[in-house]
């Protein structure tokens, strides 16, 4: 018996040895950073270092997948490959709250790390300070919204998936020229004030230009609040107030249902009007949360939210396609009333 | 002339904010003719509401650090020595972590803040202490350490793009968003707390000179401790749960009081009340007019306050140890 089990582990032992020697073939690339790192030709475990990253990686090559960065909730789950589930909730690893041990992370034995959002000196120097010391290369992706076609190509490449990561890029492309044409139509004075609202009150908001309100800026919209230093903000209603956005778009369900009854919001012109939205959120943000390729859908939505006459876009059939093409997962009727029925105005 | 000052706090806290009314504005619709139907609504459901928040927490939090300096004779002391600000704020980050709504958030802070002081007072009793104000103290320490590492592990596992923002903003204290319904539900615990200490300001005072001093004047110090520290337990948990945790009132604002008034207690405490309201409707008004993004009252009242308070203790005047 012992030694049954003793040949079935050097079995696998060879096994491994081989699947690693097929993956130990490697190339050098340059990554966002400018880094040279050398990578293996087939990456098979891939670890995301953040929620943007998994999102990312989930789309262009699932069954890569070591784990997840924070376990997906229960409503996430209909949306998600069945062989993704149950992966593990391995932490984080992007500078602010890293959550990951990297005895964890060694433990899952990936090939190859990636990062993907904004390139910055402190991402680097962490890039470089966990390859140095996993042994494991680090590749940094560049997370802004306009470079998605890009990033998507240059990922498949890299997970030695070119042709799924053409495929991709070829929408998320067609995305980009179709929310150009609308916009040409629209001229600027007809664009709405948008503000966007998160956490139960509302008064959670982020800045035009930052990574969290990007789409908004995208399709046209004016974000109510000014450039700042940094993506989050927190202001009072009475500031919201003197701003009287006429479209609020939330991705909180909590501020979604009750703010047509909060005293403080009232006459704002987009409670007034019924212009409040709430961002599907299952598997991943319309909006942001994480920012990341699930934000293509979420520029269609707006699109349609913001201009409903100029755009015309079958919201439920894009939806079907986006996920179905980026998730692997065809959301059935009563999947694509639970997501996006909760999208209209509340109390309409 | 104090009445007078604080009348002008809060009309000051009235006329300023973000949204454009002017004085006339204000006043108009205090008396009942707003210019539109939306400057009511600024001032009547956003503006007032903060402003009368600001005058009670302000007051509540300074009331409370007076009664502490005074009946655990020790300058150093806040509101929250005995840990009622970390149990509340425990229990109001758990509360975001766990995505409740607003109200049950508040309540938890509330729960929590009370919560920690029992059984700081359980663990005292256990140890035959509650007499002894260093066994107390002590403590008080560690259960707040207890809550300060919980309000770490919550930090930790909280989402880091969407509900770490809230909770670091929470801790540092704001009334951005204050509503009639949370100053409703602050008030009764509030005033409920102050009585105690307006009502026996003049025994409380005798507790400075000492427990074996005060029973010779008829006082029974524990006693009175005990409830000097649940009446100051009740008005801080209530501000912590709806402002988050605010620095530096409760342990400033007494001595800039006792430089005007020494340090006898039923002196102190309507100065305190006072100075401690209108102080904070003013650094509520810079909170929410300096800049487009609200900025947490605890970087406010140090940033202010401390200057402040350098200020007039160098221009000397009456000390505490007097």
């Amino acid at each position: 018996m012992r030694r049954l089990r003793l040949t079935a582990l050097v079995a696998g032992a060879l096994a491994l040895a081989a699947a690693a020697a097929l993956a130990a073939e490697t190339h050098t690339i340059t990554d966002a950073t400018g880094r040279q790192i050398e990578v293996p030709n087939d990456p098979r475990r891939v670890f995301a270092a953040g929620p943007p990253a998994a999102t990312l990686l989930y789309t262009l090559k699932p069954d890569a997948m070591v784990g997840w960065p924070r376990a997906p909730g229960a409503e996430d789950l209909p949306f998600l490959r069945p062989e993704t589930r149950d992966l593990p909730a391995l932490g984080r690893l992007t500078g602010k709250g890293d959550t990951v041990n990297l005895e964890v992370l060694l433990s899952a034995r990936p090939d190859l790390i990636v990062d993907y959002g904004t390139v910055t000196a402190t991402y680097r120097d962490l890039a470089r300070r966990v390859q140095a010391q996993t042994g494991t290369p680090y590749a940094l992706i560049d997370g802004s919204l306009p470079t998605i076609p890009a990033t998507l190509r240059r990922l498949g490449d890299l997970l030695a998936e070119p042709e799924r990561g053409g495929t991709l890029a070829a929408y998320a492309e067609a995305t980009f020229a179709e929310i150009d044409a609308i916009l040409a139509a629209v001229p600027e004075d007809r664009r709405p004030s948008v503000y966007l609202a998160r956490g139960p009150e509302g008064i959670e908001t982020a800045a035009r230009g930052s990574i969290n309100a990007e789409i908004i800026d995208r399709v046209g919209g004016r974000n109510v609040v000014g450039a700042g230093p940094d993506g989050l903000l927190t202001v009072s209603p009475e500031q919201v107030q003197a701003w009287a956005p006429e479209v609020i778009v939330t991705i909180d369900a909590d501020f979604a249902a009750h703010v047509s009854a909060m005293p403080e919001w009232q006459g704002v012109p987009a409670v007034r009007d019924g212009q409040v939205y709430l961002a599907p959120s299952a598997p991943f943000g319309f909006i942001d949360s994480p920012p990341s390729v699930n934000r293509l859908i979420g520029l269609k939505w707006l699109a349609e939210k913001l201009y409903p006459e100029e755009a015309r876009i079958d919201i439920e059939a894009e939806v079907t396609r986006f996920y179905t093409l980026f998730y692997g997962v065809t959301p059935d009727r009563a999947a694509l009333d639970g997501l996006l029925g909760t999208a209209g105005h509340p109390g309409e | 002339m104090l009445a007078l000052g604080l009348a002008g706090a809060l009309a000051t806290g009235a006329m300023l904010g973000p949204y454009p009314l002017s004085p006339v504005d204000v006043a108009d619709t205090l008396i009942g003719h707003p210019p539109d139907p939306q400057a009511a609504i600024v001032l009547w459901n956003i503006r007032l509401p903060r402003v009368v928040a600001a005058a009670l927490i302000g007051a509540a939090l300074a009331a409370a650090g007076a009664a502490y300096q005074t009946v655990f004779r020790n300058p150093l002391v806040a509101p929250d020595i005995l840990g009622v600000s970390q149990g509340a704020g425990f229990g109001a980050v758990l509360g975001i972590l766990l995505g409740l709504p607003v109200l049950a958030i508040q309540l938890m802070g509330f729960a929590f803040g009370i919560g920690t002081i029992a059984l700081v007072m359980a663990i005292a009793l256990a140890l035959r202490g509650m007499g002894q104000v260093l066994v107390v103290v002590l403590c008080g320490m560690a259960v707040a350490a207890l809550a300060g590492a919980g309000i770490s592990l919550v930090k930790l596992m909280a989402d880091p793009d969407d509900q770490l923002p809230a909770i670091t903003f929470w801790l540092m204290g704001s009334l951005a968003g204050i509503k009639q319904a949370d100053v409703a539900a602050a008030l009764p615990a509030i005033v409920a707390g102050l009585l105690p200490l307006i009502a026996l300001r003049w025994r409380i005072g005798l507790l400075a000179l000492g427990d074996d001093e005060a029973r010779t004047l008829g006082v029974e110090a524990g006693r009175l401790r005990l409830l000097v520290i649940l009446s100051a337990t009740l008005v801080t948990a209530a501000a912590v749960s709806v402002a988050g945790v605010i620095g530096w009132v409760g342990l400033m604002v007494p001595h800039m009081a006792r430089l005007i008034t020494g340090p006898r207690f039923d002196r102190l405490l309507p100065v305190a009340l006072a100075m401690g309201a209108a102080l904070m409707v003013l650094v509520d008004a810079a909170a929410r007019c300096i800049a487009q993004q609200e900025v947490p009252l605890g970087i406010l009242t140090a940033v202010l306050g401390g200057p402040v308070f350098l200020w007039l203790l160098a221009r000397g005047g009456r000390t505490w140890a007097e």
